[in-house]
């Protein structure tokens, strides 16, 4: 029941500061001197980052939980994890090159934040077909927590690996917005705060819907099972 | 120890009886090195800046066959249980395993690495420890992420598509440091591949380590 109610909560919590971040965003913070309009896809941008990162965070320790403990409980979230970071890292790879045509000029530059979070994508991607396709076997669970373990290693060597990269790219591109926090107005610090706990929560929601349904989807396997084998008796 | 020695010798005496892995993966090898060096179709003057990608595009691939192979041979028969049963540690398998698997892959650079300096005009005598400080390490790293997980595709439905798709956004940041560290030891010595063999060093050791300690949950059911 508990889980029901985090659930309802989790959508009306989300609900309603979408909204607000929205109002903020589009009728509220100033338009940013330099970049113009385009500048407003940052309160998507960075938002949706932080999500990426939280779930493949939360994949390496539900991983780590589902090793040393079996727990199915902590393999639900895991999956449910990475399916919502990969969602929101894609997110990132989508509005990033909206952002960058217009400030950059190009779509796409292999400057290292940028190989970095691609990187990022490519692994979870191959996590979450690791589960579709692996097969039935409940092996595949264990085989996808080493992965979730292994691929949250991998990203703390990457972004050492990376920064090799970096002769190859002109300082300028490396200039993101908010590193240096340059948030020239207040308002722009609050929007982005917003907007985060907005999509952190948005995160969360679609993560506890996910693991609902693959409660129920085991739920429906030990069913079957139960019913073959009464059948068989 | 002895366990994982046994492992090795196992797989070497497979390997010395049949020779397929070693001239399968050679000719693969010589191949793809023209497949790359075709493709870029390089003037004279470009060729020895192509060859630190060409080389190590060329290890990618034939390491993801030759260690996914040491898998599916032990598929057959059904071997990898009787391994198993053994009373042995798994982390003995893996670590026979990734041996058996450097020394397959050192032949066969052993092999590569001067053609590749034949064809693309690359003098690298004058500082070879140096570039096979740099290839050891990398194949270190890549040899270890690719054991653990051609154990982890050997046993899933999809296996062939399976390995490439885990393994190779696993080890871009050791594609990334070798090429790094081979540019800069093939036009100036080791000295400014100390970043990139600091990296090296780095994913080596977290490499083997996650394979040593993790390789028994991919093998036991």
């Amino acid at each position: 029941m508990t889980a029901r109610s985090l659930e309802r909560w989790l959508g009306w919590a989300t609900s309603v500061v979408i909204l607000v971040a929205l109002f903020l965003i589009f009728c509220v913070v100033p338009t940013e001197a330099q970049m113009g309009i385009v500048q407003r896809i940052f309160y998507f941008h960075v938002p949706c980052a932080m999500v990426a990162y939280a779930g493949f965070l939360t994949v390496a320790v539900a991983s780590g939980v589902y090793l040393a403990r079996r727990s199915a409980a902590a393999d639900r979230i895991a999956i449910a994890a990475a399916e919502v970071g990969v969602l929101f890292c894609t997110l990132v790879l989508v509005t990033g090159p909206i952002w960058a045509r217009p400030i950059w000029g190009v779509w796409w530059t292999w400057d290292p934040q940028l190989t970095l979070t691609v990187i990022l994508w490519s692994i979870y991607v191959a996590y979450v077909m690791l589960r579709a396709f692996g097969g039935e076997d409940e092996a595949i669970a264990s085989y996808a927590a080493v992965l979730g373990m292994v691929g949250s290693l991998a990203i703390v060597l990457n972004h050492y690996a990376v920064r090799l990269l970096e002769g190859i790219h002109p300082a300028v591109l490396r200039a993101r917005p908010g590193s240096d926090s340059g948030l020239a107005d207040p308002m722009m610090g609050v929007t982005l705060a917003t907007s985060s706990v907005a999509m952190l929560l948005l995160g969360g929601w679609l993560t506890v819907l996910r693991v609902r349904t693959e409660r129920l989807a085991d739920e429906v396997t030990r069913l079957r099972r139960e019913v073959e084998e009464g059948g068989g008796v | 120890m002895s366990a994982a020695l046994a492992i090795l010798r196992k797989d070497l005496r497979i390997e010395w009886r049949t020779r397929e892995s070693v001239s399968s993966l050679l000719a693969l090898g010589i191949l793809l090195l023209v497949v790359f060096t075709i493709a870029h179709d390089p003037t004279p003057e470009e060729q020895p800046r192509l060859a630190p990608s060409v080389l190590w595009a060329t290890f990618v691939f034939t390491g993801l066959l030759g260690v996914q192979r040491s898998f599916l041979l032990e598929r057959d028969q059904d071997c990898l249980s009787g391994l198993l049963l053994a009373p042995i540690d798994p982390s003995a398998i893996f670590v026979g395993k990734l041996v058996a698997n450097l020394v397959l892959l050192g032949i066969m650079q052993a092999i590569v690495v001067p053609l590749v300096a034949l064809l693309l005009h690359v003098d690298f005598l004058p500082v070879l420890p140096a570039l096979l400080l740099v290839l050891a390490l990398g194949n270190l790293g890549f040899a270890a992420g690719a054991t653990l997980f051609a154990a982890v595709a050997a046993r899933t439905r999809a296996r062939e598509v399976l390995l490439p798709l885990l393994l190779l956004p696993l080890v871009l940041p050791v594609l990334i440091a070798s090429v790094k560290a081979t540019q800069a030891v093939l036009s100036a010595g080791l000295a400014p591949a100390a970043d990139a063999v600091r990296v090296l060093v780095a994913f080596d050791v977290i490499f083997v380590v996650a394979g040593w300690l993790l390789f028994a949950y991919v093998v036991r059911d």
